[in-house]
């Protein structure tokens, strides 16, 4: 039986959640055993024809480039999982859905003029179907070898959408929000990460974003119980996974 | 073997009970100060207490501030129970080898340690007697409970300070410690005097108590205990009525008061992972990429996960309001049903550690209220 062949796709992005594939150094070989690596520039410049049985893309589509590219991509693309916040929300150049991007472009650019962008930062997901979106910024190596190995096997992703408070719990964890009034975003989180920031006492900062049924605003309003400011709030919600719907909306509530 | 019923030990000697605890074999478990919190984590030796610490509780706080006196024993429980040793956060139920086409499954070997816990509180007790039930008394004995279970040895403190979310008094299971210990001491402390009042609850625990030094306890020194959890009952930070509240919940099971707890309910799962009763869990099954080695692993789970009532693909579940009904009546109602007991002990745990405070007490007097007041 043949293997799978898989192929990895840049976006809008920092490279940081394709690194997260070559940061699985132990299990690279068992990942290579059990796929063809049949394209991904980041890794090697071999390059294998489509179609793909699965892609990985990274990223979010910023240029009307890119906005038709993801259209081809889809029809290479056996099964399309995006990976990261990026891709899965927008990420963190998302945040320019809420400014003008003439604005920007006059001030980092010299000649704006050869630039080609969208006013908008979004997810791969408004513009294609995508099978399974792997969240985070950056993506989990533990959780991206579980998506891979559920896709080799045919499987559904041990891939829960409860909140970083679980993790919290099963590690063992004090909640730093409760003991130490350190507000947290873990209550409506995704859980993913394994909760390494409430581990080093800080607050979740979101980077896995909205779990399965995040009640945000009650969230945001015991925030304010221990002192924290609207425009806080909306800085806490807007960093990576702004532009996921419940962030957004909860932080237009708190930006009125 | 020589046993004692009672005896006061003084503070100088009560490292021995550790010793003797930990040269018998033992591993010994008890509450410690970790970072802002007091957890139940190994120690060996006294000085591991959170000696002169005290926990200031209430709805979605926690605070751990200094006492004015040195008392090893001076607060309520923490985050943690000692449900994390005997129904472990995760645990591995079989390991599968897949040699040349063959399946081969292989559960894991009992562990080889018996655990000691020391400072269990009586709310404790009552919690480790309830999951007792759950996990071997239902006709149906669970391994990994049983082989972690087996051998324990418990050393009960009755509480001398009541918390601001306690309310075992009227759950009836504290503060004085009632059933399930191999010891239980009363800490006295004050300007003379700092010992340990001890009664034995079993053989083995008059076994340790007599290799302990110290003296007969006293009518004088009963009567002592007896004031001193007297006094902790008439402090506690919250109460519950439980007569009738397995009826009160059926009959207000379209109370509008649910969805008002759903408005704050964070659906985060933090009151049934506290909960030292709460013994839900999920199965989760993995394989090696080349699929020659796989695992079932059991984890804690929780009736506030979507995927926990997932049927066909889609959580029977859906909204805060069903799971928190979900939730609350079984702990309180349907758990009399199931286990003949109801299913809280009043520790006050799900108080405290909800992130927005949510309280049961609070919640459960007003679903019962609204059915005197026809919608």
């Amino acid at each position: 039986m043949s293997k799978p062949k898989l192929a990895v796709w840049k976006f809008a992005s920092c490279d940081g959640c394709q690194l997260s594939l070559l940061d699985c150094e132990d299990e690279l070989l068992d990942i290579v055993g059990a796929i063809d690596i049949a394209y991904f520039p980041e890794a090697t410049r071999a390059e294998l024809p489509g179609p793909y049985d699965v892609s990985l893309v990274e990223g979010s589509v910023t240029t009307p480039h890119d906005a038709a590219r993801i259209q081809e991509i889809r029809k290479l693309s056996g099964t399309l999982i995006t990976i990261g916040a990026c891709a899965t929300a927008g990420g963190i150049q998302a945040l320019r859905n809420w400014a003008d991007v003439d604005d920007f472009l006059s001030i980092v650019y010299a000649h704006p003029e050869y630039l080609d962008t969208l006013e908008t930062s979004t997810p791969i997901a408004d513009h294609v179907p995508v099978d399974f979106e792997l969240r985070g910024c950056p993506i989990s190596k533990v959780q991206l070898i579980e998506v891979i190995s559920a896709f080799v096997q045919k499987r559904k992703p041990n891939v829960p959408g409860h909140s970083v408070c679980v993790e919290c719990k099963l590690r063992g964890t004090s909640c730093v929000m409760v003991a130490s009034a350190i507000p947290c975003l873990g209550p409506v989180t995704q859980a993913g990460c394994g909760a390494i920031c409430p581990a080093f006492d800080r607050g979740c900062y979101g980077c896995f974003g909205p779990a399965e049924s995040p009640n945000v605003i009650a969230l945001g309003d015991w925030w304010k119980s221990l002192g924290i400011e609207d425009d806080d709030l909306v800085r806490a919600l807007r960093t990576f996974n702004s532009y996921a719907p419940e962030f957004k909306e909860a932080s237009a509530t708190y930006e009125r | 073997m020589t046993t004692s019923q009672t005896k006061v030990v003084e503070r100088v000697d009560l490292g021995i009970l550790i010793d003797l605890l930990a040269d018998s074999g033992y591993d010994v478990i008890g509450p410690t100060k970790q970072d802002q919190t007091i957890v139940y984590r190994p120690i060996s030796a006294i000085d591991d207490l959170p000696i002169g610490w005290t926990d200031v509780q209430d709805g979605g706080s926690y605070r751990l501030v200094r006492r004015d006196d040195s008392a090893l024993f001076g607060y309520v429980v923490g985050p943690h129970s000692w449900k994390s040793y005997l129904f472990p956060p995760r645990s591995v139920l079989l390991t599968i080898e897949n040699v040349d086409g063959e399946l081969i499954f292989t559960p894991p070997d009992a562990p080889d340690r018996r655990y000691a816990f020391i400072g269990i509180r009586a709310c404790e007790l009552a919690a480790i007697a309830i999951q007792d039930r759950v996990f071997l008394g239902s006709g149906q004995v669970d391994t990994t409970y049983a082989n972690n279970r087996a051998g324990l040895f418990t050393v009960g403190v009755n509480c001398a300070v009541a918390g601001g979310t306690c309310f075992c008094a009227s759950m009836k299971t504290g503060p004085r410690c009632l059933a399930g210990y191999d010891l239980v001491l009363t800490e006295v402390l004050d300007e003379s005097t700092h010992h340990f009042v001890f009664e034995a609850g079993s053989d083995a625990g008059g076994e340790v108590l007599h290799q302990l030094p110290g003296r007969d306890a006293t009518e004088a020194d009963f009567a002592r205990v007896a004031a001193i959890v007297d006094d902790t009952a008439a402090h506690m930070g919250r109460s519950m009525d439980t007569r009738r509240v397995r009826e009160d919940i059926y009959t207000n099971r379209d109370s509008a008061h649910w969805d008002r707890v759903a408005e704050r309910c964070l659906s985060c799962a933090n009151c049934t992972l506290v909960c030292p009763t709460c013994f839900c869990s999920t199965t989760e099954d993995t394989a090696s990429l080349d699929a020659a080695l796989g695992q079932r692993e059991r984890r804690w789970d929780s009736c506030f996960t979507l995927d926990f009532s997932g049927l066909h693909g889609h959580p029977v579940r859906e909204t805060p309001t069903a799971r928190y009904r979900q939730w609350l009546t079984h702990k309180l109602a349907t758990w009399q049903d199931q286990f003949d007991s109801i299913g809280c002990v009043g520790c006050g745990r799900c108080i405290t550690w909800c992130p927005v405070g949510i309280d049961i007490t609070h919640e459960v007097a007003a679903i019962r209220t609204r059915s005197e007041v026809p919608a």
